[in-house]
């Protein structure tokens, strides 16, 4: 099993605490059937030719943990080792902390790593954006997109906007919004997510782009399952893992959406 | 905030996505601190296919930077390429190994090594500028433009 990276250092009364969700997405991840999909899509060809380093861009990273868990173990997940990792967040303190969880769980594992011996985490995480969504990228330019996303269904959805984010900065009443933003998901938890799967087909590099989702059961994952279907005959989308088979008050999954090269046809 | 991220953004705004002017962003009252990073000439190799030549040499410009070569270096291997040898020009060019090991060190500064704390980004189609405070750029956008 593959370390879990230290969020000591992450303030919890203003981002969102590591928890079963998160940890859903590490197990996932580094399984046996994702880390065969994803060496297969990544892994470097055998020729001396350049190979185009992926970008893995984690949205909404909260403690960093999965953007960390990604990057330290790189080379079990992906096949090798030169990932270029960017992560999103709309609460500039959890922007922080990602850097931090992110830098420290490279330092920790890749003691024995031929690449990145002191600096993995360091050479391979490019930059924490304080940003919505993937709002800033460029099109086309992100490989591997993982998010956990607010799925909690509530009544609305508090803005992420830069006139939000200032006027009530450092009280008490803007930590517990940015706590809000990191769950409430408006209507079947899924107002966020939806943002997210309209941005997918720009923001995904148009051969080797794939994206991991999680949601729970109120989301109606069958139904998200069945809207992406239509998306077309370049895509495809399964559900990769199911949790909560014991009772419990959230059930999750993750789905798993990726790019299919157009059959050739001879 | 490493240089090589712009090479992956644009500005947050819609509307600017489409246009050519909003790619790359501008850096304005940048300031940089160089961190050390173990030269990896595979790992760059990697990378200078993702990178928009053009692009890097305006913000290499902006930063500063002279180093950076017209061209795109080219990494096509040859016949005596190897893994541990991946970047090699043709034989026959005279002291080939200096001059673009040079090159790839002085791209492995800019690209990797050199990190921007403070300053902004500017696009150059709607002119929003986007903070960067602590090595963290806020492209969290105002209300009328979400």
């Amino acid at each position: 099993m593959l370390p879990t990276p230290s969020t000591a250092h992450v303030d919890l009364n203003r981002i969102y605490e590591p928890s079963e969700d998160s940890y859903l997405l590490l197990d996932t991840l580094s399984s046996p059937s994702e880390t065969a999909f994803l060496t297969h899509r990544f892994s470097q060809n055998s020729t001396a030719a350049p190979d185009p380093a992926p970008v893995v861009l984690e949205v909404g990273t909260g403690s960093g943990v999965v953007l960390a868990f990604a990057t330290a173990n790189a080379r079990s997940i992906f096949g090798r080792d030169d990932i270029l990792a960017i992560g999103t967040d709309v609460n500039r303190f959890a922007c922080q902390a990602t850097r931090q969880t992110v830098l420290g769980a490279s330092q920790g594992h890749n003691d024995n790593s031929a690449l990145a011996s002191k600096s993995g985490g360091n050479t391979m995480l490019l930059a924490i954006l304080n940003a919505d969504l993937t709002n800033p990228m460029r099109l086309g330019m992100v490989d591997v997109l993982i998010f956990n996303p607010p799925y909690v269904p509530s009544s609305d959805v508090p803005e992420a906007t830069l006139s939000n984010a200032k006027s009530t900065a450092g009280s008490f009443e803007h930590d517990s919004q940015l706590l809000t933003l990191s769950y409430e998901g408006g209507v079947d938890g899924m107002e966020v997510t939806n943002r997210l799967l309209e941005q997918l087909p720009e923001v995904l590099d148009c051969e080797r782009g794939v994206a991991y989702i999680l949601l729970c059961q109120q989301n109606r994952p069958e139904e998200v399952v069945k809207r992406i279907h239509d998306w077309g005959e370049g895509w495809s989308v399964e559900i990769v893992v199911r949790s909560g088979k014991v009772a419990g008050w959230e059930k999750l999954c993750i789905i798993r959406i990726w790019r299919i090269q157009e059959a050739t046809p001879f | 905030m490493k240089i090589l991220t712009v090479n992956f953004l644009t500005c947050a705004v819609k509307a600017c996505k489409s246009s050519p002017l909003s790619f790359p962003l501008h850096f304005q009252d940048a300031e940089l601190e160089q961190s050390d990073i173990e030269y990896n000439a595979a790992f760059l190799r990697n990378i200078l296919p993702r990178v928009d030549w053009e692009a890097l040499k305006i913000t290499a410009n902006e930063l500063g930077f002279t180093t950076v070569p017209i061209e795109k270096p080219d990494l096509t291997p040859t016949s005596t390429a190897t893994d541990k040898n991946p970047v090699r020009l043709p034989i026959n060019t005279s002291e080939p190994q200096a001059t673009d090991e040079k090159t790839m060190r002085d791209l492995h500064t800019l690209l990797l090594e050199t990190e921007v704390r403070e300053g902004k980004m500017v696009c150059g189609n709607c002119g929003h500028e986007y903070k960067i405070k602590e090595g963290i750029a806020n492209f969290l956008l105002p209300s009328h433009l979400v």
